[in-house]
């Protein structure tokens, strides 16, 4: 037994003589972190979501199921999420598309982004002031309105980045084969663009449907989000519950991730983050 | 206007930003003719390309096109297709897509006639149909030898058959005129030598006129019926190969087209010239005598005779020779001068240190007029011995007050040319060196567009940045008396 421990001591002072600073030593602590905070975090998720009362169960699920209003909320949120996606890219296209043209584009795309350094809290907070002031009743109308405002900026920048990556020479080219600028566009330009107006469709679809903070300042007390609900589970102790909503929107997250890096390997988010 | 001129350019300029690319450019193209525009890169010959397309509109001037006016015409209005430099296939589109696209926007009057209210009659047209389309496109792709390729992705192309596509596209919708930008720039050299025989060839079976641009001389001279040698947006010279390298109409010309000796020399009267500090026998005339002017030689011009030769001009001392396949390039030192070099194409091995005659036949001798003497510059005095000259403040030696109009000489031999742009009083870059024997000719272009001939003893890179000065007593002033 002695000579085992002096072993395993001897073992573990030539693994620390050993030790040396090599490159991947520096990821240690971020493997950490992360380890820490975002896998951890996500296998209680996992785990919370099959216990119910210590014991492992489907419970949850079929409490979620039969509980219509969570549903509910998720089909409406989907809704929403169409409907500012919709009009995100209603907006940001035609404004991605003059920018792409212009030599100035780029400082005028800052100009769009520039509100993001603003935090977005302060932003949402000013936009229900000013509808109060105005004296509009907060509601759906006011909800997609601040979703849209806050989102629009990640629907232009992969749309732009797109779009002013196209070579000028293939618009040329058809308006040399006869095309006429709107058949151009039809059939050269938004084909092209396709791989900004998917990536742009992800970056607003899925942070509008678990967005909590936008609709408890501009929502009112009509409209609810499914982020909304997946708070007031975790404020209500329903952990379980919650945690499979969670499930829910990861679930999303991926496959929506799935089809983003299978119709354009990345390439718009990669030069956007 | 007859039919037989299917391209007409009268007057056309572009500039940008108020520099300009093109200036003045006129020009005829007869049906079915392969004209080249040759000329170095920024020389203006793809904007004269773009312009005729309808990719940029002239500043001025007007371009007809089968007799029609068109400057201002888009692109889809005119009969012309363009191949160009990258290609530009639509990647979403495949082979057969990419050739088609043309021909699915096209409409074609189909026999039956219309007539409204005012009794004007038009033909009513009609889309092609799909089989018509695929029978078009089956033409086109066997013409460029890529039966196989229609369902291909053009990604997975090579340059070589993504150009012949680029080519099918354009031919397919059945152009007046074919343009073509630079199309063999990024084919390796096999493989354009190649192309350049189907071209031709093609060219040959359809008869439709072709307009292509090179920077490529061998290209030009191969491929052309005509070719328009351009620089800095101005035509140098319009005619046939044979006639562009036998009688280039100036010093650049003579030394983008081919190989050649460019020296100074004197017009002494008619049918003599004297250059390399001897006098020749010439067949030109009507020069002004003692009059300065260019002589050029064709390398392949000068014959290598022994140097007790009775007919020997010029005596010289062989300072190199190397074996090129089917003749030896020579470099000879002319006995006698200033060192002056002489570039020699013949059959004759030599070795250095060889002293030989060399003969010249009379026609040989190309004799043209110097683009310019002397600087001169039309500005004013800044102050008492300063003279503002292109921006920059020069000391001088005149006493004239400021703000006197004058005109200002400097001789090319007294630009002094600085490596460091800061040395110079003012900056400029190099935009053309011409080798005269034994001193090099450059042209500095100043930023404000002014163009200094400097005659040096270093050959200066084109492209350079470099500082010019001029000693205070080589400025020559003389006042400009007020016009009103």
């Amino acid at each position: 037994m002695k000579t085992y421990i002096t072993n395993i001591g001897s073992k573990l002072v030539t693994k620390i003589k050993g030790f040396r600073i090599t490159r991947s030593v520096f990821a240690y602590p971020y493997v950490l972190f992360m380890s820490l905070f975002v896998v951890a975090p996500l296998v209680i998720l996992l785990a919370n979501a099959f216990i119910s009362n210590g014991q492992f169960t489907f419970s949850n699920f079929s409490d979620l199921v039969r509980d219509g209003a969570s549903l509910k909320t998720l089909s409406f949120s989907i809704l929403v999420g169409i409907i500012t996606t919709s009009l995100c890219l209603l907006i940001g296209y035609p404004v991605a598309f003059i920018l792409s043209k212009w030599s100035s584009g780029r400082l005028i795309v800052l100009l769009f982004i520039l509100p993001m350094w603003v935090n977005f809290l302060i932003r949402t907070l000013s936009t229900r002031y000013m509808f109060e002031a105005l004296g509009i009743e907060l509601g759906i109308g006011t909800l997609i309105f601040g979703l849209v405002y806050n989102y629009i900026p990640f629907m232009i920048l992969p749309l732009h980045t797109t779009l002013s990556n196209i070579d000028k020479s293939y618009s040329e080219a058809a308006s040399d084969l006869g095309a006429h600028s709107i058949t151009t566009f039809l059939k050269i330009t938004l084909p092209l663009s396709m791989p900004g107006i998917l990536s742009g469709i992800t970056m607003v679809f899925i942070p509008t449907i678990s967005t909590f903070a936008i609709t408890q300042f501009l929502g009112g007390t009509s409209a609810h989000l499914f982020g909304d609900s997946i708070n007031t589970k975790f404020e209500h102790q329903l952990y379980g519950v919650g945690s499979v909503m969670s499930l829910i929107m990861l679930a999303l997250v991926l496959v929506s991730n799935y089809f983003m890096r299978k119709t354009n390997r990345g390439e718009a988010a990669r030069n956007l983050w | 206007m007859t039919t037989d001129k299917i391209i007409e350019l009268k007057n056309v300029s572009k500039s940008y930003d108020e520099k300009p690319v093109v200036s003045s450019v006129s020009l005829t193209i007869k049906k079915g003719e392969f004209v080249t525009f040759l000329g170095p890169s920024g020389c203006g010959k793809t904007t004269t390309l773009r312009m005729i397309a309808g990719f940029e509109k002239p500043t001025s001037g007007t371009i007809y096109i089968s007799g029609k006016d068109m400057t201002t015409s888009p692109p889809y209005d005119r009969n012309v297709n363009t191949v160009f430099q990258n290609y530009a296939l639509f990647p979403h589109l495949n082979v057969y897509n990419n050739i088609a696209f043309g021909l699915k926007l096209k409409s074609i009057p189909d026999g039956t006639f219309f007539v409204d209210k005012n009794g004007n009659k038009f033909e009513n047209l009609r889309k092609l149909t799909k089989d018509e389309i695929a029978a078009k496109v089956k033409t086109a792709l066997k013409m460029v030898d890529l039966e196989e390729y229609e369902k291909r992705n053009v990604s997975s192309l090579s340059g070589g058959q993504k150009q012949r596509v680029a080519i099918a596209r354009s031919l397919v919708n059945e152009p007046d005129v074919l343009l073509l930008d630079e199309p063999l720039g990024a084919l390796d050299l096999k493989m354009r030598k190649d192309m350049q025989i189907e071209l031709m060839n093609m060219h040959k079976k359809l008869g439709i006129t072709f307009l292509y641009v090179t920077h490529d001389q061998e290209e030009a001279l191969t491929m052309s019926d005509t070719i328009v040698v351009m620089k800095d947006g101005i035509i140098q010279q319009i005619g046939t190969p044979q006639k562009v390298y036998d009688e280039p109409a100036n010093a650049f010309v003579a030394d983008f087209i081919g190989e050649s000796n460019i020296f100074s020399g004197i017009m002494v009267t008619d049918f003599n010239v004297k250059f390399c500090d001897h006098s020749f026998e010439c067949v030109d005339k009507g020069f002004k005598y003692n009059e300065p002017i260019d002589v050029i030689v064709r390398p392949e011009d000068v014959s290598i005779l022994s140097s007790d030769d009775a007919r020997a001009a010029l005596l010289a001392t062989i300072s190199s020779c190397v074996f090129k396949g089917d003749h030896f390039q020579i470099t000879a030192i002319i006995a006698g001068g200033e060192d002056y070099e002489m570039l020699i194409h013949d059959n004759v091995n030599c070795r250095p240190g060889d002293k030989v005659g060399l003969y010249i036949k009379p026609s040989d001798l190309h004799i043209m007029h110097k683009a310019r003497i002397i600087n001169e510059i039309v500005t004013e005095m800044w102050d008492t011995n300063t003279v503002e000259i292109c921006g920059g403040k020069f000391p001088c030696q005149c006493d004239l007050p400021s703000g006197t109009k004058v005109k200002v000489s400097v001789d090319f031999d007294d630009v002094i040319i600085y490596d460091d742009e800061n040395d110079g009083i003012i900056g400029g870059e190099i935009v053309n060196t011409i080798y005269k024997g034994n001193y090099y000719q450059c042209v500095v272009r100043t930023d404000t567009y002014y163009d200094f001939f400097a005659d040096t003893e270093d050959e200066w890179l084109k492209g350079d940045r470099v500082g010019i000065s001029v000693a205070p007593d080589k400025i020559l002033i003389t006042k400009l008396e007020e016009t009103i």
